[in-house]
């Protein structure tokens, strides 16, 4: 019986001899196949005495069973390895460059529009809108600035041709009357919108954005438009630490009234300022103006004075955006450079 | 209003620095815009008195000179100066001393030795017209440090008013400010009426009391036409922004200055009879010291005698009747002029002054005569003379009213959210110098003649906040009622569009509203655009009522820049006349009749498609890409697209975009005329869309999914070149049974085996029932009346 031991090894240096499927398949053929070497040893079985064929027939079976694991271990290398070339061949260089489109941007001011409308959002403003095209009323008599009172040259206001009492709106302000005269307090709304006026050089844009913010309810105090807006500064800058300052000052549709400042993002860092060129090195920055309601705006939109009190604002957010993200030429903004828009993407 | 630092603690001295000082006033609300030394920081530099001046021994143009600076010994000191002359005071720098960018030292000039230097004006740093040294009064004293005999020390405040703080135009108001902001005791001038000399007067006569209900006037005679302005007096001008002129003038001005009431001086020799505040005569005309003829408008007030017009009342004085270096007799003026019937009138005639700048803003009516006698009294001191009697004409019924205004102290706290008391408000109120009756919470307070601004209560909360401080109030976070914001879902924000449209790589842009009339023309086929009155340009001049033009400005300015691949979008509103009578009734609150202004979103491609890249082969951006990004900013509203002449774009590559029947767009590439005119190198794609139509979005409804198989055919069809594939495809979908779910378009084909006036199109048809399986015989039938509908339609034939 040894030739069954050299059956077994000669077929297991075949099998590892072969290089493909195929061949082995072959191989295969000559051990297992109909006239393959078992295969006769197996019809030999016959012929020998009948005690010896049982003894016999079980070495051939285990002989068997060694060659098909043979070849089945033979088959999974050759699987393996042609995988493992294919896999070779199908390498890419994945540093090259994702293909397709890329992608455009916001623009800088609109997505600190999107910032500051997210943020009152979140403590229940409504944001409200109105037309660019203002009539005299709503612009400014309704704002309690009547003709030649001398605030009205504070704005350099552009006027329609052929329409008179016409004009392009100098604020956002005229948005606050015509929804407090659509709608009853409590209010607590905010509008963004484009503002216009006739002024052109390196810090003032003929055009440019506003937002104001107005909270009219029972019992709103100058102390929560102080809260409201600190909090909204802060969170719009992300520094916790940051100080602001009301100053009084003068605006015909509020009273009190005041400035808001500031401590200036680039300089102050825990409430000690450098001073550097953004804020005059005067460490503030001069941010909204401000105030509580007059009560002639309440009384022009048949809101009544006594019951209601608020207080509403108005921020330039062309400014936010230069102080967030550094920028430092307004006119950047409305020139429609790709080189300078497509970094804020 | 500016004003020297020194100047106003005379008035009032708080303990407290400049900067400090400074400080106090902004959160006052007198906001310091700027506060500056009136002369640069140097040491060492003295009144010194040259007491000889020889020739240098080796030098032509150098002086030996000896010297007496107060230091005990004459010193000697060699100077270039060619005003130098022996006796003179002048300020001379100690070895030592640090001057403005240089430090003085004993040193040889020449080989002589100098122990240092004679200043000019320049040198120390100080504005300062004559050249040479700088010549100090003969009574200057030896020794006594510049710094301190000049007041260099002092510095010089800028204060930046807001319009209804006509009060603190003066030295006076700003101290009473400053009292009531710190509490140090205010001292001002005191006025005595100057002794009546002469009997000489003018008569007064208020023809027009609504301008002017109170006029003082008074001949001052026997001026000296030569005086000189003393130098405190200059000193105080200059350091206030103002140029000295003559002592006369001079005192009008400081008098504006310290005081807050404009005066006038007249010639009195070139006035005759009585002086008249009237309005003008019909055609009237007068020539004012800036040298501008006006005439003024028949609301305007002129100050007058008997013969002529003489100036222009609370605004500026008449060329004519002014004084001049020959004036010995004066008329001088102190007036009060109504707020509102000043405000404007220069503004109106291009130019402006101190004096209708502060008439304007309101000038304390009470103290018009007290001005009189202050700029009387300096007049005299300075000038001589004597002074006739003052002639007074008022009308009390024209004067400013001071109603009371009551206060009520609970009302103030909970405007400012903080408490205060009864005792607080009063200590507050006194300090301001206001009169109140107070009945325990209650204020009946009178506001002072110097205040313009005080009405109703609330001005009277300001004041209380504002003396008790801004910073004095906490921030706190208001308490207020919570309800849900509404959220229709059935429209999108503007945020996402916006978002989308980033993400399909357009970068956003925002564009001026107003543009050139051209481009309304070439880009919004508006021959009648909204025009601005007074556009900042001219190519500013209309209001657009498209985007697009804009977008196109862009493309162009980019391509200056060399950024060849661009893609921008803006949105925005655009402004249209509207010669509708009646609107919608929802539309009202926002409506301005005679104009539209809706919101738009519009987007511009130009260049290659892609980003230049590796494995993509270029090509230039098409109809096509633009209209699957319409599609994309519409979806799931599926819009459809008719062809449309605009002339902004190629006629035959324009599609008006429709949407539940109405026209809500545009789309295509702009015309081959405009790509030359506008040097864009090849043709942009741009849409625009009306942004309201965009943001809204219908709620998504369940249809039943099928449990049965689809079964999918082709269909390539043999139509018409010209054939739109939409009218096909509508074509189609009549005829299909309701088994029919889907006819798609996959595949466009012209070329071999085609005749050239054709074209081959291939549709995938999805079949499918909720009931059953499809038979082969449905199946078919289905096709076969598709086929035969576009065969009797279109005469399409199957392609074989």
């Amino acid at each position: 019986m040894t030739n069954i031991e050299e059956l077994i090894s000669q077929a297991r240096t075949e099998f590892a001899g072969v290089g493909d499927a195929a061949a082995l398949e072959q191989a295969k053929a000559r051990y297992l196949g109909k006239s393959g070497s078992l295969t006769e040893l197996l019809k030999s079985l016959g012929k020998l005495p009948a005690e010896e064929r049982k003894s016999a027939g079980a070495a051939i079976n285990s002989a068997k069973e060694k060659i098909e694991a043979a070849l089945e271990a033979r088959r999974n290398d050759l699987r393996r390895a042609a995988l493992e070339s294919q896999l070779k061949a199908e390498a890419l260089d994945i540093t090259l460059p994702g293909r397709g489109l890329s992608s455009g941007g916001l623009h800088p001011v609109t997505r600190t529009l999107e910032r500051i409308e997210a943020l009152f959002r979140s403590i229940g403003f409504e944001v409200a809108d109105g037309p660019e095209i203002e009539d005299d009323f709503h612009n400014f008599t309704a704002l309690n600035t009547p003709e030649n009172h001398p605030a009205r040259s504070m704005h350099d206001t552009f006027y329609l041709e052929n329409a008179p009492g016409l004009l392009l709106r100098t604020h956002t302000s005229p948005i606050q009357v015509r929804y407090m005269e659509a709608h009853k307090p409590p209010i607590r709304v905010i509008a963004p919108g484009r503002v216009y006026r006739v002024d052109s050089d390196a810090t003032h844009s003929p055009m440019f954005h506003q937002v104001e913010g107005l909270w009219i309810d029972e019992n709103v105090s100058f102390a929560d438009l102080k809260g409201v807006f600190t909090d909204f500064l802060r969170n719009f800058f992300e520094k916790p630490d940051l100080r602001t300052r009301f100053r009084p000052s003068f605006f015909p549709f509020t009273e009190p009234s005041a400035e808001i400042d500031m401590s200036c993002v680039f300089c102050d860092e825990g409430g000690q300022p450098r001073g550097c060129r953004v804020c005059s090195h005067t460490g503030w920055l001069e941010i909204a103006g401000s105030g509580m309601v007059h009560p002639n705006v309440l009384r022009h939109v048949g809101i009544d004075s006594e019951k209601y009190i608020g207080f509403a604002f108005g921020m330039g957010p062309d400014r936010l955006t230069m102080l967030r993200y550094g920028v430092n030429d307004l006119r950047l903004f409305f020139d429609g450079d790709l080189r300078f828009l497509s970094q804020f993407r | 209003m500016q004003f020297s630092e020194y100047w106003l603690r005379s008035f009032v001295d708080p303990p407290l620095t400049s900067a400090e000082l400074a400080h106090s006033l902004t959160m006052g609300g007198l906001e310091v815009e700027a506060l500056q030394s009136v002369a640069p920081a140097f040491t060492g530099v003295v009144v010194a008195h040259v007491l000889s001046v020889d020739m240098h021994p080796d030098a032509d143009k150098l002086k030996l000179c000896r010297v007496d600076a107060g230091q005990g010994e004459t010193l000697q000191i060699v100077c270039g100066a060619p005003n130098v002359a022996a006796s003179m005071k002048v300020p001379c720098a100690l070895a030592g001393a640090e001057l403005p960018g240089i430090r003085i030292k004993a040193a040889k000039v020449r080989g002589v030795e100098s122990f240092g230097m004679l200043c000019s004006a320049r040198e120390l740093g100080l504005p300062e017209d004559r050249s040479g040294l700088m010549v100090l009064p003969a009574d200057a004293p030896v020794g006594e440090d510049i710094r301190a005999y000049l007041a260099l020390d002092d510095k010089q405040l800028t204060l930046k008013l807001t319009p209804n703080r006509a009060d603190c135009l003066s030295l006076k108001g700003v101290a009473r400010e400053v009292g009531a902001l710190t509490g140090a005791p205010v001292s001002l001038p005191a006025i005595a009426g100057t002794p009546v000399g002469i009997d000489k007067r003018r008569d007064v006569v208020l023809d027009a009391p609504a301008v002017c209900p109170r006029y003082c006037g008074r001949i001052v005679s026997g001026i000296d036409p030569k005086a000189a302005t003393p130098d405190w007096m200059r000193t105080r001008l200059e350091r206030s922004g103002l140029r000295s002129i003559s002592a006369v003038v001079d005192v009008t001005n400081y008098v504006m200055l310290e005081l807050g009431q404009p005066l006038h001086a007249f010639d009195n020799a070139r006035l005759s009879g009585a002086v008249h505040v009237r309005y003008p005569r019909p055609g009237e005309t007068l020539l004012l010291l800036n040298e501008q003829t006006v005439e003024p408008t028949a609301d305007t007030a002129l100050i007058a005698d008997e013969s002529r017009a003489l100036a222009l009342a609370g605004i500026m004085g008449g060329e004519e009747s002014g004084i001049s270096d020959a004036t010995t007799e004066l008329f001088l003026e102190s007036a009060f002029f109504v707020p509102a019937a000043i405000a404007g009138k220069a503004r109106a005639m291009g130019f402006s002054s101190d004096a209708s700048y502060r008439f304007e803003r309101g000038v304390d009516f009470a103290a018009t005569r007290e001005a009189l006698e202050r700029a009387t009294q300096l007049v005299i001191e300075i000038c001589g003379g004597v002074a006739g009697p003052v002639s007074e004409a008022v009308n009390r019924d024209h004067l400013p009213k001071r109603e009371p205004v009551r206060l009520r102290v609970p009302r103030a706290e909970k405007i400012l959210g903080i408490k205060l008391g009864g005792d607080v408000a009063a200590r507050l109120f006194k300090g301001l110098d206001f009169h109140f009756v107070r009945e325990g919470d209650n204020f009946i307070v009178t506001p002072p003649s110097h205040r313009f601004d005080i009405a109703i209560e609330e001005d009277l909360v300001e004041e209380l906040a504002r003396i008790h401080g801004y910073d004095n109030i906490p921030a706190r976070m208001p308490q207020g009622s919570l309800a849900i914001l509404p959220q229709e879902e059935e429209s999108r924000s503007v945020w996402r569009v916006r978002r989308l449209l980033a993400a399909r790589d357009y970068q956003e842009v925002v564009n001026y509203a107003f543009v050139d009339a051209d481009w309304e023309k070439d880009f919004g086929a508006n021959a009648d655009p909204v025009v601005l009155a007074n556009p900042i340009a001219s190519q500013m001049g209309v209001m657009r009522s498209s985007l697009i033009g804009g977008l196109v400005a862009n493309l162009a300015t980019n391509l200056k820049r060399r950024v060849e691949r661009v893609r921008v979008f803006e949105t925005g509103r655009c402004f249209l006349r509207d010669d509708r009578r009646e609107f919608p009734r929802d539309s009202k609150r926002d409506h301005i009749p005679g104009f539209l202004q809706p919101k738009r979103i519009a987007a511009l491609a130009a260049g290659p498609a892609a980003p230049e890249q590796w494995g993509v082969s270029a090509r230039r951006v098409d109809f096509f890409d633009a209209k699957a990004d319409v599609e994309a900013l519409l979806a799931p509203v599926v819009a459809r697209f008719e062809r449309l002449e605009h002339p902004a774009l190629h006629p035959g590559r324009a599609a008006s975009i429709i949407i539940d029947g109405k026209s809500a767009g545009l789309v295509g590439e702009l015309h081959p005329q405009w790509v030359q005119k506008y040097e864009l190198g090849s043709a942009p794609v741009v849409f625009e869309l009306d942004l309201d139509t965009v943001l809204r979005l219908p709620l998504p409804r369940y249809v039943e999914v099928s449990r049965f198989p689809a079964v999918v055919r082709d269909l390539a069809l043999v139509v018409a070149q010209d054939l739109p594939v939409r009218t096909l495809l509508d074509g189609l979908k009549v005829a299909a049974p309701a088994i029919v779910r889907e006819v798609e378009l996959f595949d466009v084909y012209h070329g071999k085996g085609i005749d050239p006036d054709k074209k081959s199109l291939a549709f995938r048809v999805v079949m499918q029932d909720t009931e059953k399986t499809l038979s082969d015989g449905e199946v078919d039938a289905a096709m076969v009346k598709m086929i035969e509908a576009a065969a009797r339609k279109f005469a399409a034939k199957l392609r074989s």
